[in-house]
């Protein structure tokens, strides 16, 4: 295999396993998050959200808000400033008296402190006239439409041969098997331990925000759309983020919020963060998704056709296509294929980005239908997903730049003790725990987002500072671009002044799509690359050079993805049903790993939020009052400590040539992929249960097994 | 949440002639539940008496061989409590199976009887609840009812009590102590919480300015084989679902049940006494058919909701499942093992 891409500098850095370089700062409280840079005088606002589906406010009684000590002034949609754009409907809080969703923002109280506008908000009056809605996702009984497009501009449809075709040929054949079954996957809320927060501070028309963010570039352009001001006069600072997992990676309304409040109090900052329970309706989440998954098979297991046909909801005010129908285009080879992706349009907060959007809930229901069709042709259902590993996209017929889910799947096995199993469901006892195993497939594209620049400047006695705009959302960015910094321009990792989260800094690309390492990485190599080239080695003090991610000239030429494969074991209580999770074994390909300590842990992360997909989270829709009733982390649960007793993640070393020049992949995202799968197919095998929802609580297996 | 005046109690007398003569004011605890509530906006005291400095946090032995539970003794010290272990150790499993350590360490044990309904209508203002407004109507009674009550509900609220550590005091015939304006009163623990019936808003028996001092645990030598089970989809941190406290008194065949206490949570608006299914298993084996038949006496008029029929076959296989691990030589589960 020939190799385009560059040695790694000294390679003493890239590759160590080393502590994060925020880590203590964090441990010991220094790392201040969102809320708590320290502000002249500031304010506190706090939002005041509707309380019906759908509807028109009739009016509006801010007096015994205003007559509360401490209250400064409330705002509504009759006093609020009007915005310059409102061309995102999410964003345009307080410009009409519409309301689109139970939970909107309408109003906002702000006062001398957080209480007091708390406090006050409470004391809002508003009355609506309601209009019918329907915030219930019931792909029977809800209009369907076929967006354009689906997230990340993934094609809503694709077609090859005939599906219908192949399902009627494998029916017809008592040697082939044609699996047809529907899956759902639950609502779910990214709740990343830091609430959404932020502080604006207006001088003049120049707006200064603190926000958590995963992308202070993207948030400051769409910010300075919806003010209508220059770009250059919104500086967005973010040095810590607590957690994001795609409900930063745009902005919502909050920060409109908060920069609206701060308009109306000149001179004093705002600080705005949003409840628990605010965060349920304010800042995305990921749609329930109903799968139809077909898959026809011959008697040796090879697919002659998948189909998955997707169906999801929206919110009526704006689009947002769970793109997850995508990985099956992906996934196995198979001559006749057909998905698709449909959309209610409910009256509903607006949908977004959890992590891997549409990657994750699409492995769920074809990695449970693989795992049917291996019990129906009688075959280990390890050996299925090889025999049908595709040579090439099998959309596209393109090479893959490196593909190794069949090495995962074999090392996972090998790792997890696979063979020998006992494939029969339902038949291994310990005590009071039925026991089983399972396995599932993961997958995630390697995502290319141009436009990242990186600033490298020589500081003097040996130091150099590098500049670039990124986010770390506890990701591990702090830590591992000073690495790649440090072995490009062939320093000691100490000699790297690393500076992100700032919009001061060289624009950069948002944290999502697996593709912040990679793409401002690729900046970094640029950047350093540049600065020896015009100054060598020997630099002055103020030497500086900059760079942009370059475009990669294979893009056309190769598929790149990334693959895993995940193995659990589950026991399940034989009287109640409750499922606990002895061991999580994942090993994935992709690409090479910067820090195997931060590698590790985004991995092991993923997978526990993969875990707890499949048995915990779940947002409640009460259909009556447009409500997600069980909005706070009592009632919905995160999969916790108690739940799993070990989680292992792997990779197999991997040298792509052609993803970029550090042959990086992104493995922020491909841990969730494919586990809930893995869990709900080990649920089968413990207790002759196939359940084909996720989250599988203790009823759905109580009831299956009595 | 609304301003309010705040006073730390020096002394228990103090404590309720203050809050008896205040109509909007109220005891703070641990504030482990209440401090929810002022933040949500569920309730509104505008005086809050701190009692928890109160020195109501010693374990006594009492005349009759029991133990009398300060009601500022926490938790996490409660449940290590070597008596509480040793003979008690229903008690013990249910307070380390409630909340989480941090709150363990705060909660009180006259908070945690106190603690008020996680129904999520309840939680959330915006609802109607019969519990926090009166007369609003009952939001939970065709919505959301995966944890709410079977037993014992009413048109009015079908929500339940969220405490484990008072099914294993209602399994123990625990007594409550307060202080009221009037002075003390002695009120067994199965009496001190309501049924909802049309007045759901009150939890408990308690009066206006009425203070829990004390909770007194009944000699009951054969207590020592006693076990807590709580059952939910997640292991820690997570309310009921169901769940079963039971003592058993065996005869000398060790096998034959002399006398039974059983307690339920997470299917009713107070901890449940069952008192069929302790009649159904009296006098017979402990078996697990017994067992079965035992726990279906007990829910034989259960009115299961939307989201809650599950609960009448988990109570079954729960309840059998503790007595299995009570009486270890019962024969085991129904499902065949073959490994």
């Amino acid at each position: 295999m020939t190799s385009t891409s560059e040695t790694s500098g000294s390679g003493r850095a890239v590759g160590a396993d080393l502590e994060r370089a925020d880590a203590r700062a964090k441990v010991a409280g220094q790392a201040p998050y969102a809320f708590e840079h320290p502000v002249e005088n500031p304010c506190y606002a706090h939002a005041v959200l509707s309380s019906v589906p759908r509807g028109r406010i009739t009016s509006v009684d801010t007096g015994a808000a205003c007559r509360e000590d401490g209250v400064i002034t409330v705002l509504t949609y009759e006093n609020a400033e009007r915005l310059a754009s409102t061309d995102d409907a999410e964003l345009a809080i307080l410009q009409e008296p519409e309301v689109a969703f139970h939970g909107q923002i309408v109003g906002a109280v702000i006062a001398e402190t957080p209480e007091a506008a708390r406090h006050a908000a409470s004391l809002v009056r508003i009355t609506y006239a309601t209009e019918p809605h329907e915030s219930e996702l019931k792909p029977d009984e809800n209009e369907l439409y076929r967006p354009d497009s689906a997230n990340g501009g993934a094609d809503t449809d694709s077609m090859l041969g005939d599906l219908d075709a192949a399902m009627e040929a494998a029916a017809a054949d008592p040697e082939a098997v044609a699996l047809d079954e529907t899956y759902v996957t639950a609502m779910t809320h990214c709740n990343p331990m830091e609430p959404h927060a932020t502080i604006a501070v207006w001088q003049g028309d120049e707006l200064t925000l603190y926000d958590s963010s995963q992308s202070v570039h993207g948030h400051r352009d769409t910010l300075a759309e919806v003010f209508g001001i220059d770009r250059g006069r919104v500086h967005m600072i973010c040095p810590y983020v607590g957690g994001g997992f795609g409900s930063k990676g745009e902005p919502h309304a909050h920060a409109v919020l908060a920069a609206l409040t701060a308009r109306a109090v000149p001179g004093r900052p705002v600080k705005l963060a949003l409840t628990r329970q605010q965060m349920f309706t304010l800042v995305g989440y990921r749609t329930p998704t109903y799968q139809r998954v077909r898959l026809a098979a011959g008697a040796d297991g090879r697919l002659t056709g998948i189909g998955m046909d997707a169906v999801e909801q929206t919110s009526r005010i704006k689009e947002f296509a769970e793109q997850s129908a995508n990985p099956t285009r992906t996934m196995y080879a198979a001559e006749h294929r057909r998905t698709t992706h449909r959309l209610a349009h409910l009256d509903v907060p607006v949908p977004s980005w959890m992590r891997a959007p549409g990657e994750c809930p699409g492995m769920f229901g074809p990695e449970v239908a693989m795992d049917e069709l291996a019990e129906r042709l009688g075959m280990d259902p390890v050996e299925l997903r090889i025999r049908n590993d595709a040579p090439v996209a099998p959309e596209t017929g393109k090479p893959f730049s490196s593909r190794n889910l069949v090495a995962c799947l074999n090392e996972g096995a090998r790792r997890f003790g696979w063979h020998g199993r006992d494939p029969r469901p339902g038949v291994r006892r310990d005590g009071r725990w039925l026991v089983g195993t399972g396995v599932a497939s993961s997958a995630y594209p390697v995502n290319r987002v141009p436009g990242s620049v990186a600033a490298v400047q020589y500081v003097g006695e040996g130091r150099y500072r590098v500049d670039i705009g990124a986010a770390d959302l506890g990701t591990g960015a702090w830590t591992v671009l000073a690495q790649i910094a440090a072995d490009r321009l062939d320093v000691p990792l100490d000699a790297v002044e690393l500076r992100i989260g700032d919009t001061a800094l060289p624009k950069a690309t948002v944290a999502g799509g697996s593709s912040g390492t990679a793409m401002w990485g690729s900046a970094i190599v640029a950047a350093a690359r540049t600065f020896r080239e015009r100054h060598g080695n020997d630099p002055s003090p103020g030497d500086h050079a900059q760079a942009e991610t370059p475009g990669n000239p294979h893009a056309e030429r190769f598929a790149m993805h990334a693959f895993g494969a995940q193995f659990v074991e589950v026991r399940v209580d034989a009287d109640t049903g409750e499922i606990r999770v002895p061991r999580l074994l994942g090993v994935f390909a992709a690409g090479r790993i910067i820090n195997p300590r931060t590698a590790r842990s985004q991995l092991v992360g993923g997978m526990t939020m993969g875990l707890s997909m499949a048995l915990h989270e779940e947002t409640v829709t009460d259909p009556r009052y447009g409500l997600l009733v069980n909005h706070d982390l009592a009632n919905y649960h995160v999969t916790a400590n108690a739940d799993v007793r070990s989680i292992e993640a792997h990779w197999i070393d991997e040298d792509d040539p052609y993803v970029n020049p550090l042959g990086i992949k992104g493995i922020g995202e491909i841990g969730i992929t494919g586990t809930a799968a893995a869990v709900v197919n080990a649920v089968r095998h413990a207790t002759g249960v196939r359940v084909r929802e996720v989250p599988v609580m203790l009823d759905k297996v109580l009831n299956g097994m009595s | 949440m609304k301003p309010f005046r705040y006073e730390r109690a020096t002394d228990a007398e103090h404590a309720v002639a203050t809050v008896a003569a205040h109509p909007g004011a109220a005891f703070l605890g641990a504030g482990t539940n209440l401090v929810d509530h002022l933040k949500l906006g569920i309730t509104a005291p505008d005086l809050l008496v701190d009692v928890s400095r109160l020195p109501l946090d010693e374990v006594a032995e009492t005349a009759d061989g029991g133990l009398r539970v300060g009601a500022n003794v926490r938790n996490a010290d409660l449940a290590a409590h070597p008596a509480v272990r040793a003979r008690y150790p229903v008690l013990s499993q249910a307070l380390l199976s409630g909340a989480s350590g941090q709150l363990r360490n705060l909660a009180t044990t006259g908070g945690n009887l106190l603690q008020r309904t996680r129904c999520a209508y309840f939680q959330d203002p915006s609802t109607p609840c019969n519990k926090r407004d009166p007369g609003t109507g009952c939001a939970a009674l065709e919505g959301w009812t995966r944890y709410h009550a079977i037993l014992g509900a009413s048109s009015h609220c079908v929500a339940v009590h969220p405490s484990d550590m008072a099914v294993a005091m209602a399994a123990l015939d625990a007594v409550v102590v307060t202080l009221g304006p009037d002075g003390e009163r002695r009120i067994p623990v199965t009496d001190f919480h309501r049924l909802p019936g049309d007045a759901p808003h009150r939890d408990t028996v308690l009066r206006h300015g009425e203070l829990i001092t004390a909770v007194e645990l009944p000699g009951l030598p054969w207590a020592t084989r006693s076990r807590y089970r709580k059952v939910r989809d997640r292991a820690s941190y997570a309310f009921a679902l169901v769940s079963v406290a039971v003592a058993l008194d065996l005869e000398d065949d060790g096998r034959t049940v002399r006398e039974a206490r059983i307690a339920l949570g997470g299917i009713a608006h107070k901890p449940w006494r069952a008192e069929r299914a302790e009649q159904a298993l009296r006098g017979l084996p402990a078996t697990e058919e017994n067992c079965r038949t035992a726990a279906d006496a007990e829910t034989a008029d259960a009115h299961p909701l939307r989201d809650n029929a599950f609960k009448i076959p988990l109570v079954r296989n729960t309840l059998a499942a503790v007595v299995r691990d009570l009486v270890p030589e019962t024969p085991s589960g129904s499902l065949e093992g073959a490994r």
